[in-house]
């Protein structure tokens, strides 16, 4: 696997970023540099934190203390110091979130090609031709049948709904996409294959990702770079072939030791 | 008539909705929260309309009611003569000749003019609520104008139909802003709406919501730029005046199958055949 470039221009960066619901309950004092072309993983059992974490990174809980910091086109932004307008165009046009579950992500009702669209409809995209084109394209590179383009997505598999709401996602080439769990609740080979196509497309794309995990096997797949999360801090973070094979802290050295291997 | 207010409404629910109505016209296709009282009849019939119409009628105008573009059924038939009676206003069917003009699902044929007030009733006044549930959540889109969601509609209709098939509360983009629900009328009269002489104020009683569009706004129908929008056309005209430019209504005459187009506007199928005659 290709090593990051390090020096590559910061894209988000996390400073002292607290959101307790309680004592030990949310994430406190998170620290990290995500550089532009990076894939950050953020690992942990249930609880520590980390889909807490993701929430207010990507905009949608305003942290309890320190500040979210994005370089973007227009230069620094604090996340939570701008508007709420200007918050929510970010998230519509440079980023994307891929959910856990893809029914959170996707609109059921409505065919695969108007999930594909409707981000480009939201951009000002008003050409029916180029919207389905766009689908059908979309649905060809996440490897789902660009014939069902006009099938709701609750006739898709869990598989497909997935890689359909990836596909929603990286429609409008965002320059950062959050990720919670992309593959939870699939088989491993359904699970083995979306990875593939996701790592793929991360870097055809020159993507830059925070993932979410509580799969170690993604993230070594997929990641750069690893926070590992307990109760609310990060207890360790590294590269993630280093972490991986020279865990340091006790607790990951637990979680290590604990990968069941066939 | 004894024991009612002018019009049925009290002077200060009368007050508050103009005050409503103020701030509906200074910002068109705003939809403006207001506290809907109790009409003596259900939700549906018209109650966000009649209070609307109970708010700006004068004791001199002239007041016009339809359902449909008919003056003789039952919904406009009834209004009418509520208003007659706790009004004691002056009532037509001649659209020319009316002030205040209430309405559900239809804009007369005949041009408005200046100084007329067309009163529609509303049953969901969220053009958004057919995909966002949550009320917070639509204010906030609107807020933001974030209206790509409406395109997603109009992109199923064609990818299921082949053409837009939405016939009806065709969404309206006004004065270049606010995404409005026009009511249900027919998309035949979204036209209508663009750059209107007369006020056209909306009223919806069960969600407690108004809205205006003043004279002189532009509307603008949404559509794709390769699927323009079009309005519904006839291959017959009017079975009863020949009239070859207003909206018909399919009448079945028997059990063989048997029917006829007709103009869904009583008044201007009357005037009409008046002139031929």
């Amino acid at each position: 696997m290709k090593r990051p470039q390090l020096e590559r221009p910061a894209l988000l960066e996390a400073r002292d970023v607290t959101r307790l619901y309680g004592p030990g309950k949310g994430c406190e004092a998170i620290d990290f540099t995500l550089h532009a072309g990076e894939v950050l993983g953020i690992v942990g059992e249930s609880g520590s934190g980390k889909s807490t974490l993701l929430r207010t990174l990507c905009g949608m809980e305003a942290p309890d203390a320190g500040r979210v910091l994005y370089h973007g086109h227009e230069g620094e932004l604090d996340l939570y110091a701008i508007g709420e307008a200007r918050r929510r165009a970010l998230l519509r046009m440079e980023w994307g979130l891929v959910h856990q579950n893809p029914r959170d992500g996707l609109r059921l009702g409505v065919s695969a090609g108007a999930n594909v669209g409707e981000r480009l409809m939201a951009l000002g995209q008003r050409h029916y031709g180029q919207l389905r084109a766009a689908g059908q394209d979309w649905m060809g590179r996440v490897e789902l049948d660009p014939g069902r383009i006009d099938d709701a997505p609750q006739h898709f598999s869990g598989g497909m709904q997935q890689r359909l709401q990836i596909a929603r996602t990286l429609v409008t080439r965002p320059r950062l996409v959050f990720m919670d769990e992309p593959t939870g609740g699939l088989d491993v080979s359904v699970q083995a294959r979306l990875l593939d196509t996701l790592r793929t497309l991360v870097r055809e794309l020159g993507l830059s990702v925070v993932l979410v995990t509580h799969d170690l096997a993604v993230a070594r797949l997929l990641a750069d770079r690893l926070l590992v999360m307990r109760r609310g801090r990060v207890v360790e973070s590294g590269l993630t072939d280093q972490i991986l094979d020279d865990p340091q802290h006790a607790y990951t050295q637990l979680l290590v030791s604990s990968v069941l291997t066939p | 008539m004894n024991g009612y207010n002018f019009a049925y409404l009290d002077e200060q629910t009368k007050r508050m909705i103009r005050r409503g109505l103020l701030k509906a016209v200074a910002i068109p296709g705003y939809q403006v929260p207001f506290g809907g009282r109790e009409m003596p009849m259900p939700y549906g019939w018209g109650t966000g309309g009649m209070q609307l119409t109970a708010s700006i009628l004068g004791e001199d105008d002239v007041l016009k009611v339809i359902d449909q573009g008919a003056d003789d059924t039952t919904n406009a038939v009834s209004i009418r003569a509520f208003f007659e009676r706790v009004a004691g206003v002056e009532t037509t069917t001649d659209t020319a000749a009316a002030d205040v003009i209430q309405t559900r699902h239809r804009i007369p044929e005949t041009p408005l003019s200046a100084g007329q007030v067309l009163v529609f009733q509303v049953p969901i006044p969220e053009p958004l609520r057919f995909i966002e549930p949550s009320e917070e959540e639509t204010r906030v889109m609107h807020a933001l104008e974030e209206y790509g969601v409406m395109h997603v509609k109009l992109y199923e209709d064609i990818a299921r139909h082949g053409h837009i098939a939405t016939t009806y509360a065709y969404p309206v983009k006004v004065d270049g802003r606010y995404v409005t629900d026009p009511s249900p009328i027919p998309k035949f009269d979204n036209p209508k709406l663009h750059m209107s002489d007369a006020l056209m104020l909306f009223g919806a009683g069960r969600e407690k919501r108004l809205y205006a569009i003043p004279p002189h706004t532009r509307v603008e129908s949404l559509d794709f730029e390769d699927h323009p929008f079009e309005i519904q056309a006839w291959d017959a005209p009017c079975a009863m005046c020949g009239a070859r430019d207003s909206f018909l209504d399919e009448v079945i005459t028997d059990d063989a199958g048997g029917r006829m187009f007709v103009c869904s506007d009583t008044d201007y199928c009357q005037k009409c055949r008046e002139e031929v005659a």
